[in-house]
């Protein structure tokens, strides 16, 4: 029984040592890729990847800025909800970044297309309601029409990203 | 004893993706904390591409690539093997449109673009093809054609001793073939780039005097296209310094751009019929014709995109991602070889939708352009008989019927010779078009009822 004792022994400091090295390293690439700063609504969090950094500039000269964060318009209400969708895109993001495999310009995945489209309705109840009365109103889709709302990258409201970008 | 070795391999794998994860945020980071390196030194007479790549490899990594030949539907060109001769050394060349559709032959009787006329290739070639053209050989070309054939601001400059405007007029004057050893390469940086700055400028003598000539008939005085076009208007402007209609005026060929009264295929006729300018007279009808280049820019400015405050680069040079910074793309190109950048960042509807929306348009002006063509093609047989049955050259039926088929081949040679099968301005093209048809129709009239 001695024998065993030390070989469990020998494997549980190999255990541990493997989970310490697994959860130091991520600590530190937690920390590194601020990632606190994704449990807060602060919108600056979403331009910590660079790919975000035209919509958040275009956010920042967009009539929603003074009423509606990134996370208002891209998270659904109730805090369980929001952060299992946090978690959901922030994982995906990260796999699709971390292998380059995305398409560019980003699209939109429909789930979160769904939850940008109750968004609109949780601030414009009041006026939408009279609209989305009508019967057969599935297809309503408040973007359709208002896509460039939150940070219109084109148009006469749109950054001049190409400064920020490139000369 | 399991359940550790278990844990040892998940610890492991966890350990490796969260360094995959990390290594990619670092390299992001870095990317984007410096967007270039300045490895060399650049100045305003640095005119090798080559040097400016080292400062910017990407963008001159995409600018390399416009020797790709890649056919759309109604552009683009095709990789035709040729045998060299000592001549012509191209070993390859792009298809004949001639041959696509002889009609043009007859439209072009007696002039150069009769005897060559070939699909336009990509910026790698502009020299080159220009260099090899069978039009060299049946006229004397003059040294003007290097205003956008070559990269020509140094060499301009050089010439003038200093001065752009004397540089551009000596080389002007000179045969074609003294003036090809004084240029080196085909549109390189400095054409559009400030060497310092990298911020875009306009090079080119003829664009700088033709937009102010057009600014001033739009009632704005004294137009100083570097000092007050915007940074959008220069992302066009840069191009229409070449995509545009022109002409050589008088003995000296010096090169103008036809935009006294404005851009509209009327405007620039108007001012042609104004000077009495013609490019060569018809060998079949002895009609004062005009050939008209590649009006782009013109086009362009009809066009909804161009309404919108849509650049040409954001088409043809759209933004891309490399890594961490954004890029535009210098490997220019037809939009339709690019959809998703050069169309969906603005139009949210899938690629072979917004395919099939150019190709409309494209099929719908290609057809009208077939229409003129006839029409054209019957006005100048009209004549032709008339001519031969002995009609006196002087008789006023005659003379009307020969500015007729002036105004029909320059409409239809204004949508025909440029670059985009209408898509640039589609109403505009179908209605130039029509145009064209009925001063077609109307010269055949005019023969007929003498």
């Amino acid at each position: 029984m001695d024998k065993l004792t030390r070989m469990t022994k020998f494997w549980g400091i190999c255990a541990g040592v493997a989970v310490g090295v697994a959860v130091g390293g991520g600590l530190f690439t937690f920390v590194y890729a601020r990632g606190a700063s994704y449990l807060t609504n602060d919108p600056q969090a979403c331009a910590n990847c660079h790919i975000m950094r035209e919509h958040y500039e275009a956010w920042v000269r967009s009539s929603h800025r003074s009423v509606a964060t990134c996370n208002d318009c891209h998270t659904p209400p109730g805090v369980v909800a929001k952060y299992v969708t946090k978690a959901e895109n922030g994982f995906f993001h990260s796999l699709y970044f971390t292998t380059g495999d995305f398409p560019d310009p980003l699209r939109i995945k429909p789930r979160n297309r769904s939850v940008t489209e109750q968004a609109c309705r949780k601030c414009h109840t009041p006026i939408v309601e009279a609209i989305e009365a009508h019967q057969g109103n599935d297809t309503l889709s408040c973007m359709k029409c208002h896509a460039d709302v939150g940070h219109p990258l084109r148009g006469a409201f749109a950054p001049d990203l190409t400064t920020a970008y490139e000369r | 004893m399991r359940v550790a070795l278990l844990t040892i391999i998940v610890a492991c794998g966890v350990t490796i993706v969260g360094l995959a994860f990390l290594t990619t945020i670092v390299e992001r980071k870095q990317e984007a904390k410096n967007p270039f390196f300045r490895v060399v030194e650049l100045n305003d007479d640095t005119q090798d591409p080559a040097i400016w790549g080292k400062n910017f490899p990407m963008q001159y990594d995409d600018y390399k690539r416009t020797v790709d030949q890649v056919r759309t539907k109604y552009g683009g060109s095709e990789a035709m093997p040729r045998t060299p001769t000592q001549a012509d050394p191209r070993s390859v060349v792009s298809q004949s449109r001639l041959e696509e559709d002889p009609r043009l032959k007859t439209m072009w009787a007696g002039y150069a673009f009769a005897a060559d006329f070939r699909e336009e290739r990509g910026h790698a070639f502009m020299l080159e093809d220009q260099t090899f053209t069978g039009r060299q050989r049946v006229v004397k070309q003059p040294g003007t054609c290097m205003h956008c054939h070559a990269s020509v601001y140094v060499p301009y400059k050089k010439l003038g001793n200093g001065d752009l405007f004397k540089g551009f007029e000596k080389m002007n004057s000179m045969p074609w073939a003294e003036a090809r050893p004084l240029v080196e390469h085909p549109v390189t940086c400095i054409d559009c780039h400030d060497s310092q700055t990298m911020a875009l400028r306009i090079t080119r003598p003829g664009f700088i005097e033709g937009i102010t000539a057009l600014k001033a008939a739009q009632g704005v005085k004294n137009y100083d296209v570097n000092r007050d076009a915007t940074r959008q208007e220069m992302r066009s402007y840069v191009c229409a310094q070449c995509h545009v209609e022109y002409y050589f005026k008088g003995q000296e060929k010096r090169l103008v751009y036809p935009w006294h009264h404005g851009l509209k295929a009327e405007q620039v006729l108007a001012y042609y019929d104004e000077v009495g300018h013609r490019d060569w007279v018809h060998a079949d009808t002895g009609a004062p014709a005009l050939k008209v280049q590649h009006p782009e820019f013109e086009l362009w400015s009809q066009g909804i995109h161009a309404r919108s405050g849509v650049a040409c680069a954001d088409c043809h040079m759209p933004f891309k991602r490399v890594g961490a910074t954004k890029i535009s793309d210098h490997h220019v190109r037809s939009p339709l070889l690019n959809i998703s950048h050069a169309c969906q960042t603005c139009h949210k509807w899938p690629e072979a939708e917004l395919k099939a929306r150019v190709e409309t348009i494209q099929d719908r002006t290609y057809q009208l352009r077939n229409q003129a063509m006839d029409a054209l093609m019957d006005l100048i047989a009209d004549l032709k008989n008339a001519r031969a049955a002995g009609l006196a050259t002087n008789h006023p039926a005659l003379v009307k019927a020969q500015d007729f088929q002036r105004k029909a081949q320059f409409f239809l040679d204004f949508v025909e010779a440029e670059n985009s099968m209408g898509f640039h301005a589609p109403q505009e093209a179908a209605r130039i078009l029509a145009e064209s048809i009925n001063f077609a129709r109307k010269g055949q009239i005019a023969i007929r009822d003498r």
